[in-house]
């Protein structure tokens, strides 16, 4: 059993809560009390039927409203898989959600009503899903029921999808004709569409490959904290505890402090106080070290021979979640994993539309717009091109005076 | 033998723990002796070992707890050389004069929420880590990991600050504090299996025992001093375990014979339920009863 996580993109109006309510009824993670409660609700607004989206809508500001504000997470599992959905809005102000929800995902369900096709917004959510390093996309096509089940419908929209898709470099694709309303090939086949020989949404979800081979890249350590008990027993014990963000790590293994560059040799490596002879990417460890050397929250530990790159004036897009704007000059925190370093945003260079990917000229930033910046740090930092290794390829910015995180950053 | 996506799970937990070490001076775990609190201090021994776990636990206590989970507590803290921070709503109602809850279940749930903001401001504490789940409930499916409350202990969930990759922003102003649940992203069965491949003891209530009980609008609800019989109630010898551990007032048993902790994960898995429908009398006031609640301050 592994974890699947995934982020919906679309909006109220093309049911997209509709297909998780369905996903979550029809794999049966929906119990007997919640379905009464929405049972209830349906009867409370007079809707009648069952409205599945009423699954997901979660808080009372947002029903009374009728949207969604937020990103939220919903959880369901398989035999094979469990997976966690990060159910973010769709409407154009909230793509700061959509980017905190696609942050952390594999893979993105792009919805499209079959009866408007690939429109503007589409096209931002896919975009966004590319900026963000997402390489599947699963496409559904909603609505279907509403085409007559048209195969010809059907083939325009995955050609006009196809379009989009050439234009921001995604390849790995699958589209689905649904409809989440009914349940047409979410969870089982459906009888309308006896010209799509594809899997179901779910099957689909089940076996696609997605775990990244995070394990062979170049290895990446950052220490989180020095563990030392300082009791009689353990009185010299320096332990630097820390998740493995790719690559792997051995004992006995030559490597190289970040910042210092002092070279030193792997003596041991514990998961829950106990050692272990190897730690690969994504686990949470504590490294040992041959020589006693002055590391600290933030520092990194690098195989000898792996190179990083170490700089002081990185290139990067800037997606600003902030309702203040970015003004050049402006300085932040800039938080990289545990490194946090004062920043100045020394240049932007270009506004990159996010409905387009069309660069414009830029002097101010506001909420929800995407930059390629130009940042002089106080001191250096070791990262890589997001493309190439998105957990050490990222990083936010703090408000020194609000304290909120005020941007994602994505280095070149 | 931990299984693959339990350990990814446990990982990314352990991965938080030390996160709220680094970022915080003063963090603390709130412990209950439920399940759910007890993984959170398994996840705890493993972030920081060999040293030891570097915050103390705190407990707010409402009086209404079960025996077993006290004794649970008390001789786990023991065990593990810990330090246990117990304060009580009992206090917090005599200090500030509150109204006691009355009613057939007066609970005294809302009224942990004083408790706990007292208890913070005593012992400076600037981040609290819960072992709440984010499929819980539905407003704990829209709560961030670090949750910021203001001096009030409040939840706006319109102004929470993005969460983005796995990097936390625990940054806060003077007078805020920070809720961090570091098994959001686990389910109710995730925490059963991880208790069961890790041989976590747990207190004896969560399995099959005979019990003094009422039947209340199809609820089992164990009989004790905290809650008032009337003539109606008809009082049972059952045999039940339960679910979730809260205060006697608001927790309901559920009726099973399951002794051992694979036959009550079988019975979770088989149920058509959910762990708060069936078990907390609490949620069933309002429709957005934990909205409300978390918005003052609640967990």
């Amino acid at each position: 059993m592994d974890i699947l996580r995934f982020i919906t993109a679309g909006s109220v109006d093309d049911g997209k809560s509709t297909l998780i309510g369905r996903l979550l009824y029809d794999s049966k993670s929906i119990l007997t009390d919640q379905l009464e409660a929405i049972e209830k609700s349906s009867k409370n607004r007079n809707d009648g039927e069952i409205d599945l989206a009423l699954l997901t809508d979660g808080l009372r500001a947002e029903r009374e409203q009728g949207i969604t504000i937020d990103v939220a997470y919903r959880y369901f599992s398989t035999a094979n898989r469990k997976f966690i959905i990060a159910d973010a809005p769709g409407h154009v102000q909230y793509t700061r959600n959509m980017v905190t929800g696609a942050s952390n995902s594999d893979l993105v369900i792009i919805l499209i009503d079959a009866r408007k096709g690939v429109i503007e917004q589409t096209r931002r959510h896919s975009i966004i899903a590319s900026l963000l390093g997402i390489s599947k996309v699963f496409v559904t096509i909603n609505k279907i029921d509403l085409v007559e089940y048209s195969e010809d419908r059907y083939n325009e929209i995955v050609a006009e999808y196809e379009e989009v898709a050439k234009s921001l470099d995604i390849k790995d694709i699958q589209y689905f004709p649904v409809s989440a309303l009914n349940g047409d090939n979410i969870v089982d086949s459906s009888l309308f569409t006896p010209w799509y020989l594809g899997p179901t949404l779910l099957e689909a979800l089940e076996t696609v490959d997605v775990e990244p081979d995070i394990e062979h890249e170049a290895s990446r350590f950052q220490v989180q904290l020095v563990i030392r008990p300082q009791t009689p027993e353990l009185h010299d014990y320096r332990g630097y505890a820390g998740r493995i963000g790719s690559g792997k790590y051995s004992k006995g293994d030559k490597v190289r402090i970040f910042p210092s560059g002092i070279e030193t040799e792997i003596e041991r490596i514990e998961f829950a106080g106990k050692e272990i002879p190897v730690a690969v990417a994504g686990e949470s460890v504590t490294i040992l070290l041959k020589d006693e050397i002055d590391i600290s929250r933030g520092d990194s530990i690098f195989h000898s021979n792996d190179v990083v790159n170490e700089t002081a004036e990185p290139e990067a897009l800037i997606c600003w979640l902030d309702e203040k704007p970015l003004q050049i000059g402006n300085k932040y925190l800039l938080q990289q994993g545990q490194r946090r370093v004062r920043t100045v945003v020394r240049e932007i260079n270009f506004k990159l539309d996010v409905n387009t990917l069309q660069p414009s000229e830029v002097f101010e930033v506001r909420l929800n717009e995407v930059v390629k910046t130009k940042l002089k740090l106080q001191s250096p930092i070791a990262v890589d091109a997001y493309k190439i290794n998105k957990g050490n390829g990222c990083a936010i910015l703090i408000d020194e005076t609000s304290h909120k995180t005020v941007a994602a950053v994505l280095f070149q | 033998m931990t299984s693959d996506y339990l350990k990814k799970l446990e990982a990314e937990s352990i991965y938080i723990m030390r996160e709220v070490v680094a970022q915080f001076e003063r963090p603390a775990l709130l412990f209950s002796g439920g399940k759910d609190s007890i993984t959170l201090l398994e996840l705890a021994i493993k972030a920081f070992a060999p040293g030891k776990v570097p915050f103390p636990l705190v407990h707010i206590d409402t009086g209404h707890n079960f025996p077993e989970a006290l004794e649970y507590r008390d001789s786990r803290v023991k065990e593990l050389g810990l330090q246990l921070i117990v304060r009580h709503v009992e206090d917090t109602i005599r200090e500030k004069n509150l109204t006691e809850p009355t009613g057939k279940f007066a609970s005294r749930n809302w009224l942990q929420t004083y408790t706990l903001l007292d208890t913070i401001e005593e012992f400076g504490f600037d981040a609290c880590i819960g072992g709440a789940r984010r499929d819980e409930e539905k407003a704990r499916a829209k709560e961030r990991i670090f949750s910021i409350r203001d001096e009030f202990g409040q939840w706006d969930p319109k102004l929470q600050r993005p969460e983005l990759w796995n990097t936390f922003n625990g940054k806060i102003n003077k007078g805020e504090n920070v809720r961090v649940f570091p098994i959001s992203n686990w389910t109710e069965i995730d925490v059963w299996s991880y208790i069961k491949s890790e041989g976590i003891p747990l207190p004896s209530i969560y399995f099959s025992h005979v019990r003094q009980v009422i039947e209340h609008e199809g609820q089992l609800i164990a009989v004790s001093p905290f809650i008032k019989l009337t003539e109606e109630d008809v009082i049972q010898n059952r045999t039940v375990r339960y679910r979730t551990v809260g205060d006697m007032t608001c927790t309901a048993a559920v009726e099973s014979y399951a002794s051992t902790i694979e036959q009550v994960m079988t019975e979770i898995i088989s149920t058509r339920i959910s762990e708060r429908g069936e078990t907390r009398i609490d949620d069933r006031a309002t429709e957005a009863a934990m909205e409300d609640r978390k918005k003052t301050g609640y967990f």
